[in-house]
């Protein structure tokens, strides 16, 4: 895996995507610009109420109208873009990393332990998620801490389960057996000769991870159980807007706009890298 | 069906209900670690100790955590849900009532999208690699890509804002006529149908192209057979158990989906009983909720097992 950062290695990288994965591409690194640096963006402070009028329609000085509050959506979108991609980030780096590292470790311990880690892993696996996160909230309360942790639980098994299967089958490869007659540590077979070859599919499973991990932190912000006021995700701006709805006011159609756009950056992406893949096979 | 597969059946029910039970385990253990219980909940937090002791004596919170887990399970299993904190009703008056609204809301998606989703993922398949086939394969992964509620804002805003076809925000499960019934329910199952209708054509369209790309389905093309009978009278009957199996897993969709529309048209189902003991911190509600939704979601997933068991022919 050397994704070198040189410029024509990115724009060799960017030429082979198909169109639609470099929408997707464009989208998904837009996004994560604004995440990192939305608030210096942003025309207005997240709580500045000085737009007067409640529900705006856009006009130059808001660009997406205001909120049921008067204030910009826009800049209200633009600072919440660090906690529903941050979060999600987060969730995710943990539930890919924690799965990654406890497939290679049950890999290569392999025999009983392999088979306990992975019956525990199928029975979180047909556990109905979204649920139980509810429940993980109802009992400890939306802390920030408390969605991270439980998003990355909850979506450890499915990582696990591919890191799994591409590990197995590393495993048994002729050069995972030379390594061993060798006498190389597991330490060492374990992190230098199966764990390359396993990033770049974890990467591909990053991403979809990632997407299931923004929908559900929205849709519990969106319930009211996920990020609390005063910080806001594109959840709880939909959830705050509500009552504009019956009237067609932009500020609820926008936050989850912008939810969409991301999702589906990332989906575009992960689908033209796969189709990428398969072609590079056959050719 | 013979008795291979009766017993590969049977070994999968166990293992449903083992996990069935390690579920609840959960839902009580982790419930039980909270500080304070349901006396103290009961009685507040200016209560002396002594009436709490007492309390907690009647209601046996006193014995060991094990054995009130399996008295809690029993009660699950008779009926008897516990008494919820933030109402002071037992809980099987408040979820009774509810249970019927939401299957019903479940029931009314289910019929509308399977038929559309089996039409849309046949026709991916027989038109594969076509622009139609691509058109279908963007939209179907958008819509499964956006939040639920986005759906459900825009089909809010569209069909009752701006086109006036139906009244309200809020649903009234009351229905007496099929007129009223459209008008009431329309909404929420298309929103719903939005969800499990493209997760459903997704995988149908996998499982028909799977079948495609064998060698006996290039042979009727040698054979000059048209294409939609190479589809409909070859690859669909192979494909029947994926299929079924791909209908179950996305009815499981429903559960998440449910959460949401019933949150967002204000319906007075469980789904929305569950998210305000969720915010009330209302545990013995919240704990009957997750673990009804669990069982449904897990009879689901038996269904999706047995469906694939019970239509292969290797097992015949």
């Amino acid at each position: 895996m050397t994704l070198l950062l040189s410029p024509r290695r990115i724009g060799r990288f960017f030429m082979s995507l198909s169109g639609l994965g470099r929408i997707g591409l464009i989208v998904s690194l837009a996004w994560v610009v604004i995440a990192l640096f939305g608030s210096l963006l942003a025309p207005y402070g997240m709580m500045d109420m000085s737009g007067g009028k409640v529900f705006a329609s856009s006009s130059l000085a808001y660009p997406l109208g205001t909120d049921f509050l008067g204030r910009d959506l826009l800049s209200r979108i633009l600072y919440g873009a660090r906690y529903s991609i941050g979060l999600a980030l987060a969730a995710t780096v943990i539930a890919s990393v924690s799965g990654t590292l406890l497939a290679l470790v049950s890999t290569v311990i392999g025999k009983w332990f392999d088979e306990i880690v992975c019956r525990i892993v199928d029975a979180l696996l047909v556990t109905p998620s979204k649920i139980l996160a509810l429940l993980v909230i109802a009992i400890y309360g939306s802390d920030l801490r408390v969605l991270v942790l439980t998003a990355g639980v909850i979506y450890m098994p499915g990582a696990f389960r591919i890191a799994h299967s591409q590990a197995v089958g590393i495993n048994a490869t002729e050069y995972v057996t030379v390594a061993r007659l060798n006498g190389e540590s597991t330490f060492h077979i374990a992190c230098r000769e199966i764990l390359p070859n396993m990033i770049h599919p974890m990467l591909t499973d990053f991403g979809l991870r990632f997407v299931y991990n923004v929908l559900m932190l929205s849709g519990l912000s969106f319930l009211g159980l996920g990020v609390q006021p005063p910080y806001a995700d594109w959840g709880s701006l939909v959830r705050e807007n509500l009552s504009g709805l019956s009237s067609g006011a932009p500020a609820v159609i926008m936050p989850a706009l912008a939810i969409a756009t991301l999702t589906i950056g990332v989906n575009l992406l992960i689908d033209s890298l796969a189709v990428r893949r398969r072609g590079g096979a056959r050719g | 069906m013979n008795r291979v597969v009766l017993r590969m059946v049977g070994r999968r029910i166990a293992i449903g209900a083992l996990t069935l039970f390690l579920v609840s385990a959960l839902v009580f253990f982790m419930a039980s670690l909270l500080p304070g219980d349901a006396a103290q909940m009961a009685l507040g937090q200016y209560a002396t100790p002594e009436t709490v002791a007492m309390l907690r004596k009647e209601l046996g919170l006193d014995e060991p955590l094990l054995l009130r887990f399996f008295t809690w399970l029993g009660g699950m299993l008779s009926g008897n849900f516990g008494i919820s904190y933030a109402a002071q009703v037992p809980v099987k008056s408040i979820v009774l009532a509810r249970i019927p609204n939401t299957l019903m809301l479940a029931g009314a998606a289910t019929a509308a999208s399977v038929p559309i989703a089996l039409v849309l993922g046949i026709v991916a398949a027989m038109v594969r690699g076509t622009l139609l086939d691509r058109v279908i394969g963007v939209v179907t992964m958008s819509v499964v890509a956006v939040p639920e509620f986005l759906l459900a804002t825009l089909a809010v805003l569209l069909f009752a804002v701006k086109l006036h076809w139906v009244s309200a925000v809020s649903v009234n499960p009351d229905v007496s006529s099929v007129g009223e019934f459209f008008k009431s329910y329309s909404l929420p199952v298309l929103v719903l149908c939005c969800v499990v209708v493209a997760q459903m054509a997704r995988m149908t369209r996998a499982a028909l192209v799977n079948e495609l790309d064998a060698p006996y389905a290039e042979m009727t093309v040698l054979k000059g057979l048209r294409p939609s009978r190479t589809v409909l009278r070859h690859a669909l009957p192979n494909a029947i158990g994926p299929i079924v199996n791909a209908m179950a897993l996305s009815l499981s969709y429903l559960l998440g989906g449910v959460i949401i529309v019933e949150a967002i048209f204000s319906y007075p189902g469980l789904a929305s009983t569950l998210v305000d003991a969720v915010s009330n911190r209302d545990l013995p509600i919240v704990q009957f909720c997750v673990l009804f939704f669990s069982t449904c979601y897990l009879l689901l997933l038996l269904l999706a097992d047995i469906a694939t068991i019970v239509c292969n022919p290797k097992l015949r």
